[in-house]
């Protein structure tokens, strides 16, 4: 496990993440996807995460997960919708 | 540095705070009764007992066997009264108030009997008075003035007393008639094999208070008079027990029922009674037990708990009421040191030269790497003050939310279940609602271990007829203990509570034994329909989970059966539901169940996580998450970023910063260099020990702020002396969302509080704060945090303690949370699937690892094992099946080696049923186990909270350490040598 790269560990971490909301109702899955990664990633995870996607570095990524990271991406660093709670 | 200590009045003060004993426990009926006593009118709840109602007149009847905190007894005849229309003379402790009642408590016929009462118990009492540890601090001694006994007519004969046997008055004056010799078959010589207390039968009246303290207030029945008439004694456990081998967990309600000196504290017998006390709060558990700390001059002589503190009302544990010997332990550390490379050893400095030293270091990677890359860990040990001031000085010194928390590795699964589904991070009861609660179940939490005092009352209500459910892997004492039983203990498979919550969901739903009117009341109702849509699904009934939990079909339809309809329903849950990969979905699935059994919103239900440490919640309120500003409010929004930036006169980030495990990796991929760590050790307590050491190994500035060179300091360049929660003043805010003051009884030994270094760090660094004191930090979060808004240090004196939200729509606090409605709105169910972790046993790793805590040690044990409890648990043990030892060829006691995919280390091994075959054990006690060079580097989808509680691991025979422990021993071993500093 602790061999993963750190790359590694991104790819799995989004995956973990569109695993969770995959299961959620059908519709708003991708959104929920890039909210989460809105809310929780710092910049520098985001910004690797994108560049191993243009590079395709994070081949592994689940579609949903790649989804909701293009949702983010597009969205840039807006406000988030859900509420102020964690 | 140090000044003089003021006693103050009120709750800190010295003796102001009305501990009157007032004999019996108050009645809860709602009606009342009048009677007459001594003359005077006095109204009580029907069921007061006369003494009680004596007490509410402020006339305190004579008493040696009563105590306000236990049942009465009876027994000592002291508190003899008359009664008009009665006959005889009854104990005014066993006699229930009656309407028109008239009592004397002190009439001539009662003066007498009582006078004789009292000259037998003194005529088998050594008169050893003047050298005595209870000297002024002795019940049988008060009450000896009390009924004005000054005689004793006896002729010495049979006693317990005299060693010598030679009628001797005193133990001082039988030691000069026979210094060597024990002839009196009567005597039994003291016990003092625990570590903390005496116990001198020489002393014991048999009032049994201890007995009754044990069984009532403790709940763990160690205790037991042993034999009959003139040969009972007061006995821990069987005849060649003492307290030590006994089943004794040293909580001290025995020592502190004692009426003599029978059972009595050493530093009371060292140093001599307290002359002043104050109260604080203990420092270890999320309990957030109320003490009065006895002090004489600066010196600490001992820890009581406070009778009046809502989270224990007068109870402890040994952690809290014992074992604060760490605070003068010789490895505390009290200058500041610094070195430029950790493969040098310490210089220690001046507070200024090292301060200025961090402050230019920290600025340099600044300037060198960027802004984001420093950051702040804070620690739920520390005071809600000192955490906020550590996370604003990420955001507004450093300039960036790298601000994270040991809750990380915690309960931040409990903030994001609780936050998604009821709208508040928190839980949603005070520890009194259990005295409601019908149904209790315990999900992946220890109480008697990790929640001690919480325990002995969740314990009484269970004697009392409450069931019990425990969801866990391992038979913790709860599931049979004396007189507690579980109706249902379901052993999960470690990892698999989402399937089991899910399937007590499903048998709830499917079986038509959710409460509808509650759900369409309260909460979103097509979220409902979606849930059940989902729930309802075969693939979740027990039935089809079995194979994969472990848990019986019918077992687990039984327990949800009993938990929807058994009444009163709360869930108590500790780690072993957020430390998985699936933490988060857990706390979702728990709160789901809550809301479809309508298990909210007033006494006796709820959803309580049991916080691991004194200040878990506290942490997180205080915006120490990267995410989030202090009340849970993320840094994207403007508005509140607002109320900070124009307070604080900065700009702050508006994107979320790194969390513990992504600095960690962002050291290794050297975009992260420096970090500010206050009161955590992360290369102890966080998991994959490795990959922490190398994060902490590539940053060019570690700064450690801590009471003693913990296992992270190995890797730091700058040490913070620390000081104890007894020389700062502050607040913890407990599992309750309690807030507590903590006061400081004495000077800090380091020479500045904690919050000071921190205000020295950012103000080295521009920061240009002002506090003068913790009373304006905690002014700025009430400024600042609506949820916050009333809470001030004016309040906290007047009411001794108020939970969250405290503002204007709730200006003393809010214990019940969700009463009429939830923090969100409406409650909203979310799908719960289960997804099974990627740490999978196999042939190389066929067994599961779980670990967790134990009652005599506390988290990475710093405090602890300095101190006495370490006589109770001086190694981490691992637990094993004995089948699974047999076939490995492992014995009770032998090494072995614990190896997973990360790593391995050695061990002792434990052989016990306590956990189920393919399970094994253990605690994290130890730096030299290093249990976490065990652990993986999973963690929770959600949270990143690691997923400590599942490794898969192989366990061989070994015959000592592993080449890793040698090699951190000889590695801690070269990082803590220190220079002197020069003259």
């Amino acid at each position: 496990m602790s061999s993963r790269t750190i790359d590694e560990k991104l790819v799995y971490m989004a995956n973990q993440i569109a695993t969770f909301f995959e299961s959620q109702a059908e519709g708003t899955r991708a959104e929920r996807v890039a909210e989460h990664l809105r809310s929780f990633w710092e910049p520098r995870m985001r910004d690797r995460l994108f560049a191993m996607m243009d590079t395709g570095e994070a081949d592994d990524l689940k579609p949903l997960a790649r989804k909701g990271a293009e949702i983010w991406r597009k969205r840039g660093q807006a406000v988030p919708a859900h509420s102020e709670e964690e | 540095m140090k000044d003089f200590l003021i006693p103050f009045d009120g709750p800190g003060g010295t003796g102001l705070h009305d501990d009157t004993d007032m004999g019996t426990p108050t009645s809860t009926s709602t009606r009342t009764v009048t009677l007459n006593i001594d003359g005077f009118e006095v109204t009580v709840p029907e069921g007061t007992s006369v003494m009680r109602a004596s007490a509410e007149l402020g006339i305190q009847v004579p008493k040696l066997c009563a105590s306000d905190n236990m049942e009465a007894f009876g027994s000592c005849r002291l508190c003899v009264v008359e009664i008009e229309g009665r006959r005889g003379t009854p104990a005014s402790c066993t006699t229930p108030v009656a309407e028109g009642m008239v009592v004397h408590t002190q009439t001539s016929k009662i003066k007498k009997l009582r006078k004789g009462v009292m000259e037998l118990y003194i005529s088998d009492h050594p008169l050893d008075c003047l050298t005595c540890g209870a000297n002024g601090d002795c019940e049988l001694q008060d009450m000896a003035g009390a009924v004005g006994l000054r005689d004793v007519r006896y002729t010495p004969g049979d006693n317990h007393y005299d060693p010598s046997g030679t009628g001797a008055r005193s133990q001082a004056e039988a030691r000069l008639r026979d210094p060597v010799g024990i002839n009196n078959p009567q005597f039994l010589p003291k016990d003092d094999s625990n570590p903390y207390f005496t116990y001198d039968p020489s002393k014991c009246i048999v009032c049994s208070r201890c007995v009754r303290a044990c069984d009532e207030v403790q709940g763990t029945f160690a205790l037991t008079i042993e034999g009959r008439g003139f040969d009972s004694r007061v006995s821990a456990g069987m005849k060649l027990d003492d307290f030590m081998t006994s089943d004794c967990v040293s909580c001290g309600a025995c020592v502190q029922a004692c009426p003599t000196a029978t059972l009595q504290e050493k530093s009371v017998i060292e140093i001599g009674t307290p002359d002043r006390s104050v109260v604080t709060t203990c420092a270890y558990c999320g309990v957030g037990c109320s003490f009065k700390a006895e002090m004489r001059g600066d010196e600490l002589v001992r820890m009581t708990p406070y009778k009046h503190g809502k989270a224990n009302r007068g109870h402890s544990c040994v952690k809290g009421r014992f074992a604060y010997g760490y605070a003068a332990h010789k490895d505390r550390i009290l200058n500041p040191m610094i070195r430029d490379s950790i493969e040098e050893p310490w210089r220690e400095v001046s507070w200024e030269e090292a301060i200025g030293f961090a402050a230019t270091r920290m600025r340099g990677i600044q300037e060198q790497y960027g802004k984001k890359s420093i950051g702040v860990i804070t620690s739920s040990r520390c005071t809600n003050e000192e955490t906020y001031l550590v996370q604003k000085m990420a955001r507004a010194v450093f300039g960036n939310n790298n601000t994270d928390t040991c809750a990380r590795v915690c309960h931040s699964p409990t903030g994001y279940g609780l936050g998604q589904t009821y709208g508040t991070s928190a839980g949603t009861q005070d520890f009194d609602s259990v005295e409601d609660t019908d149904v209790v179940v315990v999900i992946g939490a220890n109480p008697t271990d990790g929640h001690p005092v919480f325990a002995s009352r969740l314990k009484k209500r269970l004697r009392a007829g409450a069931k019990l459910i425990v969801v866990d892997p391992r038979r913790i004492d709860l599931v049979k203990s004396p007189h507690i039983e579980s109706a249902h203990h379901l052993a999960l498979r470690p990892g698999t509570n989402v399937a089991v919550v899910t399937a007590m969901a499903h048998v709830i739903v499917t079986e038509g034994l959710y409460d509808e009117e509650f759900i369409r009341t309260r909460c979103d109702w097509e979220e409902f329909q979606d849930y059940v849509e989902f729930v309802a699904e075969e693939r979740h009934a027990p039935e089809a989970v079995e194979m994969l939990t472990g848990v019986p079909a019918q077992e687990l339809r039984e327990a949800a059966r009993l938990y929807a309809t058994g009444g009163n329903g709360a869930i108590y849950y500790g780690l072993g539901v957020t430390e998985h990969s699936q933490g988060s979905t857990t706390v979702i699935g728990i709160a789901n169940l809550a809301m479809l059994t309508g298990n909210i919103g007033r006494r006796g239900v709820g959803v309580n996580p049991l916080r691991g440490q004194n200040n878990v919640q506290g942490s997180c309120d205080m915006g120490s998450f990267p995410h989030e500003l202090p009340g849970y409010r993320h840094v994207s929004g403007s508005e509140v970023r607002e109320v900070f930036e124009s307070l604080w006169n900065v700009k702050l980030d508006h994107e979320p910063g790194l969390r513990i495990p992504n600095m960690l990796d962002a050291a290794v991929d050297g975009t992260f260099k420096g970090l500010y760590c206050q009161g955590e050790d992360i290369l102890q307590s966080d998991p994959d020990t490795k990959h922490v050491a190398a994060g902490l190994a590539a940053m060019e500035c570690v700064i450690v702020q801590d009471l003693f060179l913990n296992e992270t300091a190995n890797y730091a360049h700058v040490f913070l002396p620390g000081s104890t929660f007894l020389e700062k003043d502050g607040t913890f805010t407990n599992a309750e969302r309690r807030i507590n003051r903590v006061r400081r009884v004495m000077a800090p030994k380091n020479g500045y509080a904690d919050w000071e270094v921190t205000q020295l760090l950012a103000n080295a660094m521009g920061g240009g704060w002002t506090y003068t004191h913790p009373a304006q930090i905690m002014a700025e979060v009430a400024a600042t945090t609506p949820s916050f808004a009333n809470v001030s240090y004016e309040l906290l004196e007047e009411k001794g303690s108020v939970q969250w939200p405290c503002n204007d729509a709730s200006p003393e606090g809010t214990p019940l949370m969700h009463i009429d409605g939830f923090v969100r709105g409406r409650g909203r169910f979310i799908r719960t699937e289960y997804v099974a972790t990627d740490e999978k046993t196999g042939p190389r790793f066929p067994l599961l690892l779980t670990t967790g805590r134990i009652l005599s040690q506390y988290n990475v044990g710093a405090q602890t094992r300095r101190t006495e409890n370490s006589r109770w648990h001086e190694e981490d043990v691992l637990e094993i099946h004995p089948h699974d030892a047999e076939v490995r060829g492992v014995r009770d006691g032998d090494y072995v080696r614990l190896a997973s995919r990360s790593g391995d280390t050695s061990l002792r091994a434990l052989i016990t049923d306590r956990v189920s075959p393919g399970v094994v054990y253990t605690t994290f006690h130890h730096p030299t186990t290093q249990a976490n060079v065990i652990t993986t580097d999973f963690s929770d989808w959600a949270t990143n909270c690691p997923e400590y509680k599942v490794t898969a691991v192989q366990v061989s025979p070994s015959n000592g350490p592993s080449e890793w422990q040698q090699d951190y021993e000889a590695q801690a071993e070269q990082s803590r040598r220190i220079l002197p500093a020069a003259e």
